[in-house]
């Protein structure tokens, strides 16, 4: 009777554990996380991308939808090919990434949860904040669970990795980026492209 | 003076589009950095590595156009050819 206790006890532990939420941190020391934007512009579009990516986020992956976190870009990461464009963005004038160091995005909900195989796709509802102007959105996510492949991309380390994948645009206008003006010279829609990969080691 | 002035002006200009051509010919701004996309093999991800290199853009062909045209400007302003004084021998 004690030792058939004890394995239901065991089970039951272990897949509490399994079935527990795991935290993702978004810290890349392999610098492949990025967030990619584009502006439209009378010459050619600017292109430029933010390698500054951290954050966590808490996801279970038999529970998807009770994903939860925070993914935080420096502002003074933001890259553009022109010199000059970074100056002029990063300056007070723009973004001002002296007195807002940070871009971020907090989710509070998810909804349209679909999931095949390791990969779910939803809407999240969160809190975007840029230029220390927070609005809430609803952004398209991609999430793809890679179960045991951290040792795969970090030798020496077990443990398994979340692929975040969202595609979406803003307006600077509503963000305090100097709204209504210079629209003949950049555009006031930014399309805003996440790829970043979160490692849970074991 | 007026004839050196104008063959760095041509100069210039051959240089400037000689080098911007030979660069690409890019019709965008003056890149400093240029984005170069990796792979993440596991992860599949896109990746960006910025590395430096000088890419002239219409704006550095407008800037040598300029300045080709004022040197080019400012030899109107410069005499043929100085007057030689006159010796006592021409007399």
């Amino acid at each position: 009777m004690k030792t058939k206790l004890a394995i239901l006890t065991l089970v039951g532990v272990t897949g509490i554990v399994l079935a527990a939420p795991q935290t993702f941190d978004f810290k890349d020391p392999k610098g492949i996380n990025n967030a990619g934007f584009t502006l439209d512009a009378p010459l050619e579009a600017i292109n430029g991308n933010a390698s500054g990516v951290s954050g966590t986020v808490t996801f279970d992956p038999s529970n998807p939808g009770a994903t939860a976190g925070k993914i935080i870009v420096a502002a003074g990461s933001l890259m553009v090919p022109n010199p000059m464009q970074r100056t002029h963005m990063l300056s007070d004038k723009w973004l001002d990434a002296t007195k807002y160091p940070e871009i971020s995005f907090e989710s509070k909900e998810f909804k349209n949860i679909q999931t095949a195989g390791d990969t779910t796709t939803a809407d999240v509802t969160g809190t975007f904040t840029l230029k220390g102007v927070s609005k809430d959105l609803t952004v398209p996510v991609k999430l793809t669970y890679l179960k045991d492949k951290l040792g795969d991309r970090l030798p020496n380390q077990k443990g398994d990795l979340l692929v975040i994948r969202a595609s979406f645009s803003i307006k600077r206008g509503d963000f305090n980026i100097n709204p209504g003006q210079y629209e003949d010279k950049v555009a006031d829609t930014i399309e805003l492209n996440l790829s970043i990969a979160g490692a849970s080691p074991k | 003076m007026k004839m050196i002035l104008r063959m760095i002006a041509a100069m210039l200009v051959a240089g400037a589009v000689i080098f911007w051509v030979a660069a690409g010919a890019n019709r965008g701004w003056t890149k400093t950095q240029i984005p170069i996309k990796t792979v993440d093999a596991v992860t599949g991800l896109e990746g960006i590595q910025w590395q430096a290199k000088f890419v002239p853009g219409v704006d550095f062909l407008g800037a040598a156009l300029l300045a080709a045209g004022v040197l080019a400007g400012i030899s109107i302003f410069i005499p043929l050819k100085s007057k030689q004084p006159k010796t006592e021998n021409n007399k």
